[in-house]
């Protein structure tokens, strides 16, 4: 007897895969950039239909196909996942201290640097009439 | 800072200047601002002297090993004294231009 086609395996590794891949449409929003639940949630759904389909594939492999292609991608998909939470929970959050940073009632640093269109411009005339806001931010390079 | 430029208005509304520093280069700059609509200043630190001067300093961080800046974001008022300082633990989270806007209003009593 030819063995069902067992989706879930499909489906839940497609899903998984998603989980990563749409982490940079995700960022643009900061609701799902400051915690990545859209991403965790890809995931979970990911992890859901993979265990449905191993089951499927294990508990009742002469109906259902799966017991080899199905543990490779969930193999892969747990090392997906766990890629995505080593950027996210770890090399996101490694930013140095900045212990010496300026601090709230303390005069700003003087500096004149060039702006985009190469003249030069110093924060005493940025702070006219009501102060300014300034942004570092790492760079387009 | 795309988010920034959208809330421009807000802020010349209250007369502050919004200002933008990183190591990127003048042209990067000028051909950045061109292509994203910024309508502020975005100021070159080829050498990270001023970002080291504010110890934002992230050594290694940009490509090929370059020290770049750490993402952060301060409200300077008219005698240049810092009103509001926000430092991020995690460089995807950054300050939304509202937090500045409400650090402001905050000090000048809306």
């Amino acid at each position: 007897m030819k063995r069902k086609w067992n989706w879930p395996l499909w489906v839940g590794f497609v899903v998984a895969v998603g989980g990563l891949f749409s982490y940079e449409f995700f960022a643009q929003f900061p609701i799902t950039r400051d915690f990545p639940w859209a991403n965790l949630l890809f995931f979970g759904i990911g992890a859901t239909l993979l265990l449905v389909g191993l089951f499927r594939a294990f508990g009742r492999p002469q109906l259902y196909r799966g017991k080899i292609f199905g543990s490779i991608f969930t193999a892969i998909s747990v090392l997906l996942f766990a890629f995505f939470a080593y950027e996210i929970f770890y090399v996101l959050r490694q930013v140095p201290l900045s212990a010496q940073a300026p601090r709230v009632g303390e005069k700003a640093p003087e500096f004149s640097l060039p702006d985009q269109n190469s003249k030069s411009v110093a924060l005493k005339d940025l702070l006219s009439p009501n102060g300014a806001v300034l942004i570092f931010y790492r760079g387009h390079w | 800072m795309r988010s920034f430029q959208r809330k421009l208005s807000e802020f010349d509304a209250r007369g502050v200047r919004v200002v933008a520093i990183s190591v990127d280069s003048v042209d990067t700059n000028q051909q950045h601002s061109q292509r994203m609509g910024f309508a502020f200043s975005v100021l070159s630190d080829a050498d990270a002297a001023v970002i080291r001067r504010y110890d934002l300093l992230h050594r290694g961080a940009g490509p090929k090993g370059i020290d770049i800046a750490r993402p952060a974001e301060f409200l300077i008022d008219s005698h240049g004294i810092i009103r509001w300082v926000n430092l991020t633990d995690n460089i995807a989270v950054r300050a939304r231009p509202e937090q500045a806007l409400q650090a402001f209003d905050e000090r000048h009593g809306d």
